[in-house]
């Protein structure tokens, strides 16, 4: 059942020219940070959305939930269009759509104590106040691992794992179905990770929770995830079962990006495939296939219209020009 | 290696970031000796009538220009002497104290509260509620402030509101550019945004989350800025444009003695003095208030 | 291969506010020349504070009180600042995290060379001309080296107007600019995306095999120093409590830390399998007990843990802080 539906979603920030330039008549340049993106999530699942910084997906995540009001396209949770709520009904909505975010010291405010914190989503929707509240807090807050004691410190008295987790607690008080996770263990040490990861996946067993996971680091979401959806400036590329995408990545962005993760384990030559240069400026995206200037592969077509997204399995899509002829960066190469 | 790497186990319970800025201030002797004399200040005004040793504006001709005590012709029951009507110095600086404070306060308490609705919408908003709110700040930034009061003042009447409402007219501009810069600041950090994500409204988020974090270079601020009020009604005064006679001003006071500076230069000095001491004490301690709460501001 | 850096029994302190922090806390280590050492470790493992010690760069109210540090035959701490000076840079060079706040805004790339070219170069000619011409072929040179297109018009550039991944190549450039002996790469690729990381670590160790230098790369990431390393160090709490060649480390620990370590980070391999993180936290570093460090989060810790551990031998070029190592195996 599908809890999450995003149709050709975009969010366009218009970047600010002085008055002399608009006297000039400088064209408005527009960076397109998330372009025309259409996903679905299942109920339960964990969609896993990479892709390097810049590349939109957090500003992705943040649209879904009209955290940024996208700019044209349509997010539908459990059937209603929340692109189309009214200020009082996404109120509400945000009961069930909920955030935990990367950064675990600017996420919480340093003024306010756990149990304000923790508790302003109960009061907000009017859900429980008082002691009634405290002892929701409480009980929230000892099931992510931190102790009722500590309902009246200041986030600066916690360590980074700790914050994340009254982040976590947050998020999970007014009881969502759904939870965006934004980069939630990107800063925190490996041994700490380890911690929120199995704590987040202990959740979602436990109340029924469905993630979009956003990271940049692909073996956590392929730990985690169920599927992956990758995105290159502003748009997805490739998307599918997470065992699919990994072992059989299809789009050559997606496959560099593979080769390229340090790992663990006995030394071995594995293929490698070296991008070249940077990402473009999303103020001057490259016409065409957006990866066209970093691709090993890419043909004058890729220049000069943008690929379509075609089925390459199942539950597999990618957009690439040179899907057909089976080619692949990762094929060894000595 | 640093503090904070260490501090989350070692650090005591329940104690706010306030608090510790508060024993951070509370380490800088200088400052915590010149908030002692603003005290000192406060005290004077509020209980001049029992501190008073005379009664500030009797006049006494045989008394006129009468020097200090420890002067020959002094007199130890008018111990900083009297000024051209006979009148009791030291007696009119304690209750001209009362009206340095009071308008150094009131100005400062309804500009900082304009101050901080204007600069909260402004920066929270943004839009064209910005563009107006800082068109007008602009506006009100071109004229000089004196000549801007005494305008004002010359407009609305002397008198001890007028003199409040001339000067928090402009004073109000700069906590409002203070907490639009700082609000633009903190609307984009993310606990702001995780209190929308929760459902919060705009008010919520402007006197919940985002208030109390500014409300430290603020509160700096306008303690630095209350001084130079407190000069600029002193000014008003010396011109005669604040309050009126006989009513005890240490501006009008510095103006009464300036026709005999040179034979019975204690008319003048001794409120010059006063208002040089309170001013010089709030701005210590206003900076020490800024070392202590707004690490950032300082060198 | 002969022994180019050899510290031992190296303390560095803070007098903190809660109290004395003993960050390095009797560090021995060594690295050969042409050697790439990996030091990996948390946050406050004490890791870069050790290699700031080397350099003579620890501020107060940091300070190193015990300790011998070898470089080339020379005990780094006897030396004056004068002379600690001419090293940095010369001899040992350091690259930091943040490549944006380790370059100088105001100058260009090339003035930021220069500098450095300036003070330690000392092959430099000494007609002003031809000083000049070949700081710049030094520095179109070592700017070319390390794979930025067109030099010599990057050489007029600011910082700023470089991407992250070139920000650290160009502070790899001016650290390598007078070829140093030794290479400290603090968290070089921490900030920047996986693709680019490639490039940089790639980068690193082809300049490290074609100029015979040594490199101490400083990282939280098992997966950079298994695929670059020669040698690990692993360190907890102010501490090593493992070293030996990588394979080995990585591919059987023989401390319970490095083997939580490698146990926690995720990967596609362990889907549907639990992880098994390391419990609590690292413990606060004031007024630690001289007992093992790790024994509040370690699954075999025993009573007889709460004593002083030494270093001990765990093969050939292999030891380990444990009491318990044999059992590991």
């Amino acid at each position: 059942m599908t809890l999450l539906q995003v149709d050709g979603l975009s969010k366009h920030y218009e970047a600010r020219r002085s008055l002399a330039q608009r006297l000039v008549g400088t064209p408005r340049s527009v960076v397109r940070a998330v372009n025309d993106v259409s996903l679905t999530v299942a109920k339960g699942e964990v969609l896993g959305l990479i892709g390097e910084s810049g590349c939109g997906k957090s500003t992705l995540g943040r649209a879904i939930l009209r955290l940024h009001e996208p700019t044209s396209g349509r997010v539908t949770f459990d059937g209603t269009d929340v692109t189309a709520l009214a200020a009082p009904d996404l109120k509400a909505m945000r009961r069930r759509m909920q955030i935990i975010f990367q950064d675990p010291y600017a996420s919480l405010n340093p003024r306010r104590t756990v149990a304000e914190i923790v508790g302003l989503p109960l009061a907000l929707h009017g859900i429980a106040s008082g002691e009634e509240a405290r002892a929701i807090t409480a009980r929230v807050l000892e099931r992510v691992g931190l102790r009722a004691s500590q309902l009246d410190r200041y986030p600066h008295q916690f360590s980074g794992g700790q914050r994340q987790r009254i982040g976590i607690a947050r998020a999970l008080v007014s009881n969502p179905d759904f939870i965006v996770c934004d980069e939630p263990v990107s800063a925190l040490d490996v041994s700490i990770q380890a911690q929120i990861i199995a704590l987040l996946l202990e959740l979602k067993r436990e109340f029924g929770l469905t993630y979009l996971f956003i990271s940049h680091d692909i073996s956590v979401i392929g730990y985690l995830a169920d599927r992956v959806a990758v995105m290159y400036l502003g748009e997805i590329v490739e998307t599918g079962p997470v065992a699919e995408v990994l072992d059989n990545p299809r789009h050559p962005y997606t496959q560099s990006l593979l080769s390229a993760v340090p790992e663990v384990g006995p030394r071995r030559d594995k293929a490698r495939v070296r991008l070249q240069g940077d990402l473009p400026s999303p103020l001057k995206p490259p016409k065409g296939c957006k990866f066209h200037t970093r691709c090993p592969l890419a043909i004058p077509a890729c220049a000069e219209r943008p690929p379509e997204s075609r089925g390459v399995g199942p539950g597999h899509v990618a957009a690439c020009h040179r899907l057909d002829g089976n080619l692949s960066l990762l094929e060894p190469v000595r | 290696m640093t503090d904070a790497a260490l501090a989350p186990t070692s650090a005591p319970a329940a104690d706010s970031l306030f608090r510790r800025n508060l024993r951070e201030f509370r380490r800088n002797r200088l400052a915590v000796a010149s908030a002692l004399v603003v005290l000192l200040f406060v005290v004077m005004a509020v209980a001049a009538p029992l501190i008073a040793p005379q009664d500030p504006n009797a006049t006494d001709l045989f008394r006129r220009l009468q020097p200090p005590a420890w002067i020959e012709g002094g007199d130890w029951a008018f111990p900083l002497g009297c000024d051209g009507l006979g009148r009791d110095i030291l007696s009119r600086i304690i209750y001209g104290a009362r009206i340095s404070i009071f308008i150094g306060i009131a100005v400062i308490l309804l500009a900082t509260g304009v101050g901080i609705l204007a600069g909260l919408a402004a920066g929270y908003f943004r839009g064209w509620v910005d563009v107006v709110i800082g068109r007008i700040v602009d506006i009100l930034l071109g004229f000089p402030y004196l000549i801007f009061a005494i305008g004002l003042m010359a407009m609305m009447g002397p008198g001890l509101v007028n003199i409040v409402l001339a000067l928090a007219y402009k004073e109000w501009v700069i906590p409002c550019r203070v907490v639009r810069g700082e609000t633009l600041a903190v609307r984009e950090l993310e606990y702001v945004e995780a209190a929308r994500a929760l459902g919060a409204g705009p008010r919520h988020i402007m006197w919940r989350e985002i208030l109390p974090n500014i409300l430290s270079p603020v509160i700096v601020v306008s303690t630095i800025r209350m001084a130079n009020v407190i000069i600029l009604e002193a000014s008003l005064s010396f011109l005669g444009l604040g309050v009126q006679p006989p009513t005890a001003s240490w501006g009008s006071m510095v103006s009464d003695g300036r026709a005999f500076i040179l034979e019975s230069w204690w008319v003048s000095t001794f409120p010059g003095l006063a208002i040089l001491l309170l001013v010089l004490a709030i701005n210590v301690a206003s900076q020490g208030l800024r070392d202590a709460f707004d690490p950032r501001f300082s060198e | 291969m002969t022994v180019l850096l050899e510290v031992s029994n190296l303390h560095t302190e803070f007098h903190a506010r809660a109290g004395l922090v003993r960050a390095v806390d009797g560090v021995s280590l060594k690295v050969s020349r042409g050697e790439c050492l990996g030091v990996v470790g948390e946050s406050g493992s004490g890791k870069s504070v050790t290699f700031s010690s080397v350099m003579g760069l620890v501020r107060s109210p940091g300070q190193v009180t015990q300790g011998a540090i070898f470089f080339d035959g020379r005990n780094l701490r006897d030396l004056s600042r004068e002379e600690m000076r001419a090293i940095r840079g010369r001899d040992i060079a350091m690259t930091m995290q943040d490549a944006l706040t380790a370059l100088n805004p105001a100058l260009t790339v090339g003035e930021q060379l220069a500098e450095v070219l300036e003070a330690h170069d000392e092959t430099l000619p000494t007609g002003r001309t031809a000083r000049r011409t070949a700081i710049r072929d030094r520095s179109v040179e070592m700017l070319g080296l390390v794979g930025i297109p067109s030099p010599e018009a990057r050489l007029r550039q600011y910082p700023h107007e470089f991407s992250g991944g070139m920000r650290q190549r160009i502070m790899i450039a001016i650290a390598l600019a007078c070829r140093p002996k030794l290479l400290i790469a603090d968290e070089p690729t921490t900030a920047l995306d996986v693709t680019i990381q490639a490039q940089v670590l790639e980068l690193i160790s082809d300049i490290r095999a074609r100029l015979g230098m040594a490199v101490v790369l400083i990282t939280h990431d098992l997966g950079v120093v298994a695929e670059h390393c020669d040698r690990v160090m692993v360190m907890y709490a102010g501490q090593v409590v493992e070293e030996g060649p990588t394979d080995q480390v990585i591919g059987a620990p023989c401390h319970p830390y490095t083997r939580g370590l490698l146990a926690s980070i995720p990967r596609p391999a362990l889907r549907g399998q639990p992880l098994t993180p390391i419990m609590g936290q690292v413990p606060d570093l004031v007024g630690l007990p001289p007992q093992c460090r790790f024994h509040s989060r370690c699954p075999l810790a025993q009573p007889q843990c709460l004593v002083e551990v030494p270093m001990r031998d765990a093969g050939p070029g292999r030891r380990s802080r444990c009491l318990r190592l044999e059992e590991m195996a």
